[in-house]
């Protein structure tokens, strides 16, 4: 099987429409039973009582607003490089869920931080670089609603994600560089996790929920994406959609 | 646990609900909006046949 034929717009289309249900019905089963074991079986925390429930969505938010947006430079700078429509448009589609996520983690967090840290909303150096990333998802998108030009956007865009990468370690590494009011890491790469199992298991089954989400939702976008740009093409026009 | 426990959230009630409200409003949304996107692009695509 020749992958690369995948590259051109008219061939993935419809494999994305066979991959969907693939991503969607395993997404639903997953946050049910995320939500199942973090709220009737994980226990109370003796330090936050059930405030820390918020983690069960906020920390896979957090998480999938920074790799969606390495995932959305990624493609942008591919489709920059070597020319390639397909990854600009995935790009494009990425952009918009990534935008969605940090929104909701800053959220969640102003409701996590108001019971345990007695605000909304600090300036520490977590949260404004959080903010700093929502304003780089957003720069992303307007540039691409804001000229005719498809293939001029995607290289404004490609600029500007790949420059602001930069942002994803400075979140990551905040907890550790500054001093601030966010707690650390819950979860390390090396070493165990500072939580117990049930707490874990719930938050590790809401992130692959939210990662089987976002691919169902991102491909879903990318063929409306590629439908409306791509729609006075010959493999359209002839119905082969 | 009881039910009242589990709306009351040991008095956290408000924040952790709001959280999860958020969440259904932010992901709902997504989904609901990306669907009449969709069901736009199939009225094009069948307009044309």
């Amino acid at each position: 099987m020749n992958l690369y034929k995948y590259a051109a717009p008219a061939a993935f289309y419809p494999l994305a429409g066979k991959l969907i249900p693939w991503f969607a019905i395993p997404a639903a089963i997953l946050f049910a039973v995320g939500l199942y074991i973090g709220f009737f079986i994980a226990p109370t925390d003796f330090q936050q009582g059930d405030a820390y429930r918020i983690m069960f969505i906020h920390v896979p938010a957090a998480w999938m607003g920074m790799f969606l947006y390495v995932l959305m430079a990624f493609y942008a700078g591919i489709g920059w490089a070597f020319n390639a429509r397909l990854s600009s448009m995935m790009a494009s589609s990425l952009a918009i869920t990534g935008a969605l996520f940090t929104l909701l983690s800053l959220v969640t967090g102003a409701f996590w931080g108001k019971p345990t840290w007695g605000t909304w909303w600090v300036w520490d150096a977590r949260m404004t670089s959080t903010l700093i990333l929502l304003f780089l998802y957003v720069g992303f998108i307007s540039l691409q609603a804001a000229t005719d030009d498809q293939r001029r956007a995607d290289r404004a865009g490609a600029v500007l994600a790949l420059v602001g990468v930069i942002n994803v370690p400075i979140i990551y590494f905040s907890v550790q560089w500054w001093n601030t009011l966010h707690q650390g890491a819950t979860i390390r790469i090396l070493g165990k996790p500072s939580i117990a199992p049930p707490m874990l298991a719930a938050m590790l089954i809401m992130l692959a929920a939210c990662w089987l989400y976002s691919i169902a939702i991102v491909l879903i976008r990318l063929r409306c994406i590629i439908f409306e740009r791509e729609q006075n093409a010959a493999w359209i026009t002839e119905g082969a959609a | 646990m009881k039910w009242s426990e589990f709306f009351t959230q040991g008095g956290y009630g408000f924040y952790v609900w709001g959280s999860y409200i958020a969440a259904l409003v932010v992901l709902g949304g997504e989904v609901v909006l990306l669907m009449r996107r969709r069901k736009a692009c199939k009225r094009v695509s069948r307009d044309r046949d």
